[in-house]
């Protein structure tokens, strides 16, 4: 939903990265504003999801120039956990598995750890019980899953789940949904995009990185981008992912070459 | 993040300081002289002597064990003191006349006794250097006939139960440490729980290595008679030395017909600085006879200190249908090593036992299960399952695991499981991706991978194992 007088949630000027060395991102340039959903569309290796987790703060990866605000905020100053404390959260390509520590204790220490620092009241693990299951109703979860270890022996549909419920609980200020679709079947990516329509809000932003289209038949964004060579090269509405996925991403620099225009 | 590890993992001992009570103690050195001062100042009779004299022969003979996979510099045994005591003051009649020094060594360990004592129902045993100094609830065990008190009190007052039952688990030259000790113990614990009697309360015993250089020989003797019951603590905690303290403990349990022992170690020694100097050598041998039928023998043990550990509590399945447990976490860090595991040996038949190690390597550190199950060929049905789990935090640590079995029975089940994991740096991101910071993320990891062992512990020391693992190992990953 796009509205030009609302906030500004995350401004990103000509940001770079490296990891191990190399530079994966040169000159990142975006605006998000409350109540924006944007894609963020691209090959592999174009630096999509690297771009999601120098946000959220991996420390593999090294800002090496530019800024990032974060409701005014400059990034680079908070550690990950405060970046999550902050509202700033991150669905994993592959969430990790932890095993022996159980669902239900890590989903409610994460959600009180949030909450303190809100400001908020925290809850103790009865209520937080009819807390969970009351979201996890929204994905379609079946309840067993809340006294295995973290997304230990899941199946690929049921880490993305996880993930999601992770941002149904949290109610993050910007969610960056990192290739969220990938490994899910139809019925599942139905019960993820819906989770998270219902999530979305004027008050909040979403940042979907993804390589196909579909998922965006489900989620309709405000915004798509194009990235390539660790560059937004092309910024567009909900239509240019269509058209991509009809003509592939060749198409955009053919279409440069005919219009004259510079990647 | 690495930098917050670093430090969370460098903290120092909490526990380091010296207590500064007059000690009484012996020249340096080992020879028969010293064991007769040894066994004189104690008051013995004359069997216990011979007891000692026999060991110390027999050890003399003895090669030192090189086999563990731990490397330490040649301990000289000569320059060691065997004995050293509190001057001896008249009898203390209440907590109130002990003396005020020890009782502020207690609050700054965070155990304040009469009131821990009141408030948990627990009775402490405290064992001060080498002599007991106050028993506590011995009065309200004795009501029920359980005698609880200091293994030198028990040879003075039942020598017979002493005379009955020393030595019978672990013989005086049963290794080179067990050896040392039966020649030289100054102290320890007693109990003796009679037929029938369920002892109403755990019983704990807080050990404390006190006075520089002073080697400890431990011994304790627990007898659980005809269908008795005891839940046995033991806690440790040491001050901080530049030089290698030696520590050689014997603890002998003794299982009757549908006896139930089960002994909970907590041990935080000091582990040496983070170059591994100094810190404590644990070479304890700990042994439980399930001598009757349906009788149970459980070790619960969480090591965390100490600069090296050598340790296999072990239980000698004797009785019929006797059961055998061991739940381990050993957890090590800078340069500690351990070589810790247990021996379930089964002789009776349909005897039961189960083991589940979890070994926890961080910095610089090596941990070994060393473990071994056999399966006599009296031990008709006999079962064992065993579980070994190694976490590796870091890329310089080494986690081993030597599995012996040995069956001669073949109706015997042994089934064996092992692995091996990392705590790395995605996992920590993914916990401080919501919102939880990195110590807290260890510290829950851990607990999750120790599980199994926590809950076997009594609900108090669960909950202290609990905070001293998050201590130790906080920031160590990075």
């Amino acid at each position: 939903m796009i509205n030009a007088n609302s906030k500004v949630l995350l401004e990103v000027r000509d940001l770079h990265a490296t990891v191990g060395g190399a530079e994966i991102l040169k000159g990142v340039n975006l605006t998000v504003r409350s109540g924006e959903i944007h894609a963020i569309m691209g090959l592999n290796g174009s630096g999509k999801s690297t771009f999601a987790k120098v946000l959220a703060g991996h420390p593999s990866y090294e800002v090496t120039q530019g800024t990032v605000l974060f409701d005014g905020q400059d990034l680079s100053v908070l550690a990950p956990e405060e970046r999550a404390q902050a509202g700033l959260f991150l669905a994993f390509q592959y969430p990790v598995e932890i095993p022996g520590v159980a669902n239900d204790q890590f989903l409610r220490l994460a959600y009180n750890t949030v909450q303190g620092h809100r400001g908020k009241e925290e809850l103790d693990p009865l209520e937080f019980d009819d807390f969970v299951r009351e979201k996890m109703k929204l994905l379609k979860m079946n309840p067993d899953f809340l006294d295995r270890s973290v997304n230990e022996g899941f199946s690929g549909g049921e880490k993305k789940r996880n993930e999601i419920l992770q941002m149904a609980l949290l109610e993050p200020r910007l969610a960056l949904l990192d290739e969220t679709d990938s490994g899910l079947d139809i019925d599942a990516l139905r019960i993820v995009a819906n989770g998270v329509n219902q999530l979305s809000s004027k008050d909040n932003a979403m940042i979907l990185v993804t390589h196909y289209q579909r998922l965006l038949d489900y989620i309709v964004p405000d915004y798509v981008h194009v990235m390539e060579a660790g560059r937004i090269i092309r910024t567009s509405g909900k239509e240019l992912a269509l058209a991509l996925e009809t003509h592939g991403y060749d198409w955009i620099h053919a279409n440069d070459q005919a219009t004259g225009a510079q990647p | 993040m690495s930098a917050v590890l670093q430090h969370l993992v460098n903290q120092p001992y909490k526990h380091g300081f010296v207590t500064d009570i007059e000690a009484d103690i012996a020249p340096k050195g080992l020879n028969e002289d010293i064991i007769r001062l040894i066994s004189s100042k104690k008051n013995e009779p004359e069997w216990l002597l011979a007891f000692r004299l026999e060991a110390y022969r027999k050890w003399l003979d003895m090669v030192e064990p090189a086999w563990q996979n731990v490397k330490y510099p040649k301990i000289d045994f000569q320059d060691i003191s065997y004995y050293s005591a509190p001057k001896p003051k008249k009898k203390l009649a209440s907590m109130d006349e002990v003396d005020p020094e020890l009782l502020r060594t207690f609050e700054k360990l965070g155990v304040p006794m009469h009131e821990r004592a009141a408030l948990a129902g627990v009775a402490v045993d405290v064992i001060f250097d080498s002599v007991s100094v106050a028993t506590t609830y011995k009065e309200k065990l004795a009501e029920v006939g359980i005698i609880f008190c200091s293994i030198s009190e028990a040879v003075q007052k039942y020598p017979e139960l002493i005379r009955q039952y020393l030595g019978t688990v672990v013989p005086p030259g049963d290794n080179y440490y067990a050896a040392l000790n039966s020649a030289v113990f100054t102290d320890g614990s007693f109990c003796f729980i009679p037929k029938g009697v369920k002892c109403p309360m755990d019983l704990s015993t807080y050990f404390r290595i006190n006075t520089e250089e002073s080697g400890q020989f431990e011994r304790t003797l627990i007898i659980a008679e005809e269908g008795a019951s005891v839940s046995y603590l033991e806690g440790c905690t040491a001050p901080r030395f530049d030089t290698n303290q030696l520590h050689a403990a014997v603890v002998e349990l003794v299982a009757l017909d549908d006896a139930d022992i089960k002994y909970s170690t907590v041990q935080n020694w000091y582990a040496g600085d983070e170059n591994g100097v100094g810190g404590i050598y644990n070479f304890v041998t700990k042994r439980g006879l399930a001598k009757g039928r349906n009788s149970r023998i459980s070790w619960t043990q969480v090591e965390t200190g100490s600069a090296i550990t050598w340790k296999y509590p072990s239980c000698i399945l004797r009785g019929e249908n006797s059961v055998g447990e061991f739940y381990s976490v050993a957890v090590t860090n800078h340069h500690q090593q351990a070589d810790t595991g247990t021996k379930m040996i089964h002789i009776g038949a349909n005897t039961r036992s189960t083991i589940v190690s979890k070994g926890i390597s961080a910095g610089q550190s090596n941990s070994s299960y060393r473990g071994l199950v056999r399966i006599a060929p009296t031990a008709r049905n006999a079962r064992n399952y065993s579980q070994c789990d190694s976490m590796l935090i870091g890329s310089q640590c080494g986690a081993h695991t030597f599995p012996y079995i040995q069956v001669q029975n073949d109706s015997a089940q042994v089934e064996h499981e092992a692995s091996t994991s990392k705590i790395g740096e995605d996992q920590l991101f993914y916990f401080a991706q919501r919102g939880i910071g990195a110590e807290e993320a260890v510290s829950m990891i851990i607990n999750g991978f120790c599980k199994e062992v926590f809950q076997q512990l009594p609900l108090e020391f669960a909950v202290e194992a609990t905070k001293l693992l998050s201590f130790k190992l906080e920031g160590s990953v990075g």
